[in-house]
């Protein structure tokens, strides 16, 4: 059981390819491709560019399509490993959200720690030190040694950083 | 002989104490980061950048490149002891390493691995202290088209030699123009492609990009294939290693092969990873041993580390002497001279000899070092793997994710990040290539600068690219090997067509 054919994938990327070049066109028209009083204009090399990635895109969608039957039956991914991935892909969408609210000490901690526990069955004592132990140390690392100040929430403001 | 009192004096820059701590630690972070899953040489480099940016530029610079080097490295333990390829370059190692650990010869296979990592990485060094002061000189002559033309021979090197489709690597390279393009024309002072967010004034900073495509894309992939990591024991005895030693002369053809694919690969940028699978294949073609290839042959393992390291390491000479790197790696580390305040070219040759020698010295140093650390700590590193995946995979990402914000203090290119992370599985998975993508986001704005002189030159024509010998000869060499596929093609056709009668 897969989730999508590898051809549907392939040919998608490809159209999205297309469209990005003719989005690149577009704008390089707009800001002007041509040659002005006083030299190439904004949109003189990037015009190239979209014309050869709108092409390249077609290029592929094409052969995709010529070898269409040839193609069926190989999966771009199954569920099982779908599923896998989505594990991964959302905590991390979460945790980017996250970020810009509570900090990136506290975000950390939460994902680590929710991770370990989701995925990897941990006790509490492991998790609890994995998910405090990295945050303290990129806090040594960057706020104190480097001086590098990274983002932080609320818990920090509170504790005075 | 100029090269070798400017390279004593870099000796003097790289072996002050400070250097050495750094070119210690550096080493250390590298081989780490090349046996984790999901962090690489460029990625690595890319995330620790940013804690470079108060350091003097020669110690940062000497401290990136050592983490090239133990990425480089580490990439062969991973390979030999859990058949998992750390870094795209040892994939080839895997074929004959891993059958030599399972047959109980992991020693032996990681003794000659590093060998010949440190070998290639050597003959490409010399060649940087001879050949790099050469080229610089010679490109001080160059104009905007003969700059164009060598970065058009760059890219054409990629569709026509690489291994991918050349339509996914036109496709790669071309998304890397244009999102370089993105952002405030600094000629005209024309917003491109920014559809009126704020966000994209600054364009897209090819750190980013490699963070996301490299890092968060390869954990993806990893947790797609749900690995459990079982690994042979690392254990290194010193009698082992002097008897592979004493082995591995006997196998100087194959390595001086190896070391000229690599060091060619490496300087019109074909990269480390083609390098070791060509290397690989020519060794298989000539050796006497050549069917038993896959079934742990130390040659199998000789050929593609030195020919991978050879390439990494000759890489850094065209984006020293023209500030046009061989490999995203040496584009990361050519984005954090222009960090620094150091334009790569060939007047870096002239006005900043002190940081070049030093650079180049503390290639000698590095690698040497980086041998005798990664034999003596093999288990450690090995011990490192066995941390589960679930622990290790939120760590990085979290890494990543520090690193993408360092990068410029903005949330955004977190967000973006994540963005390239998935457009890095797809691509990935649908064999795109993620190097010309990369290359042709940190030339873009160099390229189109060098394109445009061209043309406000010549006033819009296209002849100034065969106006003298040299950028005619350059921009034809480019096209030759640009259509190199069809050519090869068309070749073997006529081949292959009946005799006339």
């Amino acid at each position: 059981m897969t989730a999508a054919a590898t051809r549907w994938v392939e040919l998608v990327v490809a159209l999205l390819i297309t469209v990005a070049g003719v989005v690149v066109l577009g704008d390089s028209y707009r800001v002007g491709a041509s040659w002005d009083a006083d030299g190439p204009q904004a949109g003189y090399f990037p015009h190239i560019i979209g014309w050869i990635l709108a092409g390249a895109g077609l290029w592929i969608a094409g052969k995709t399509l010529l070898k269409w039957r040839a193609l069926a039956g190989k999966p771009f991914v199954s569920w099982v490993e779908l599923k896998l991935v989505l594990t991964m892909l959302v905590p991390t969408l979460v945790y980017v959200a996250l970020l810009a609210f509570i900090g990136i000490y506290l975000a950390s901690a939460l994902y680590i720690g929710s991770f370990m526990i989701w995925q990897g069955k941990y006790r509490w004592l492991p998790t609890v030190l994995v998910s405090l132990g990295v945050p303290v140390a990129l806090f040594l690392l960057f706020e104190v040694w480097f001086l590098v100040p990274l983002p932080k929430g609320p818990l920090e403001h509170w504790l005075g950083y | 002989m100029e090269e070798i009192s400017s390279l004593l004096q870099g000796f003097a820059v790289a072996l002050s104490y400070k250097n050495l701590l750094f070119m210690l630690i550096g080493i250390l972070l590298g081989v780490l980061i090349g046996v984790l899953p999901g962090l690489g040489g460029a990625n690595g480099v890319a995330i620790l950048l940013p804690l470079t940016f108060t350091m003097p530029p020669t110690s940062a610079i000497i401290m990136l490149s050592c983490i090239y080097w133990g990425a480089l490295f580490g990439g062969a333990i991973t390979s030999i002891l859990f058949n998992i390829p750390g870094e795209p370059w040892s994939v080839a190692t895997t074929f004959d390493g891993y059958p030599m650990a399972q047959q109980g010869r992991a020693g032996e296979a990681l003794t000659a691995a590093f060998t010949s990592s440190f070998v290639g990485a050597l003959f490409a060094v010399v060649l940087i202290t001879f050949l790099a002061p050469l080229v610089a000189r010679f490109a001080l002559k160059f104009g905007p088209p003969e700059y164009f033309s060598i970065q058009l021979l760059t890219f054409c090197s990629f569709i026509g030699m690489g291994r991918e489709a050349p339509g996914k690597t036109i496709a790669a390279m071309m998304l890397g123009f244009a999102l370089a393009a993105v952002g405030l024309d600094t000629v005209t002072g024309t917003l491109r492609m920014t559809f009126g967010r704020t966000e994209l004034l600054q364009g897209f900073d090819f750190l980013i990009a490699v963070i996301g495509l490299f890092g968060l894309g390869e954990i993806f992939l990893t947790m797609e294939e749900g690995l459990s990591f079982q690994g042979k024991s690392g254990k290194i005895d010193p009698k082992i290693v002097l008897r592979t030693w004493a082995r591995l002369p006997k196998l100087w053809v194959t390595s001086l092969r190896s070391c000229l694919i690599g060091c060619w690969m490496g300087i019109t940028p074909g990269g480390a990873t083609p390098a070791s699978f060509m290397s690989y294949g020519m060794a298989r073609r000539f050796s006497k041993s050549g069917n038993k290839f896959g079934e742990g042959q130390i040659e199998g393992v000789v050929a593609p580390e030195t020919a991978a390291h050879a390439a990494g390491t000759s890489a850094l000479l065209p984006m020293l002497t023209l500030g046009i790197p061989g490999s995203p790696t040496a584009a990361v580390l050519l984005g954090g001279l222009l960090i620094w305040g150091l334009q790569p070219g060939p007047l870096l040759f002239v006005e900043k000899k002190d940081f070049v020698w030093g650079l180049i010295a503390s290639m000698y140093l590095g690698n040497i070092a980086g041998l005798l650390i990664v034999l003596t700590t093999v288990p450690w590193w090995a011990a490192i793997l066995r941390i589960p995946f679930s622990i290790i995979a939120p760590v990085i990402v979290v890494i990543c994710a520090v690193g993408a914000y360092t990068v410029h203090n903005n949330l955004f290119d977190v967000v973006m990040m994540l963005v390239f992370g998935v457009v890095g599985y797809v691509f990935k998975k649908l064999k795109y290539p993620l190097a010309p993508l990369v290359l042709a986001l940190v030339l873009g704005d160099m390229a189109e600068t060098a394109f445009r002189q061209s043309m406000l030159l010549s006033a819009g024509s296209l002849s100034i690219f065969w106006s003298n010998g040299l950028v005619g000869s350059i921009v034809t060499l480019a096209l030759l090997i640009l259509s190199w596929p069809l050519l090869s093609r068309l070749i073997a056709g006529w081949r292959d067509r009946p005799a006339p009668a």
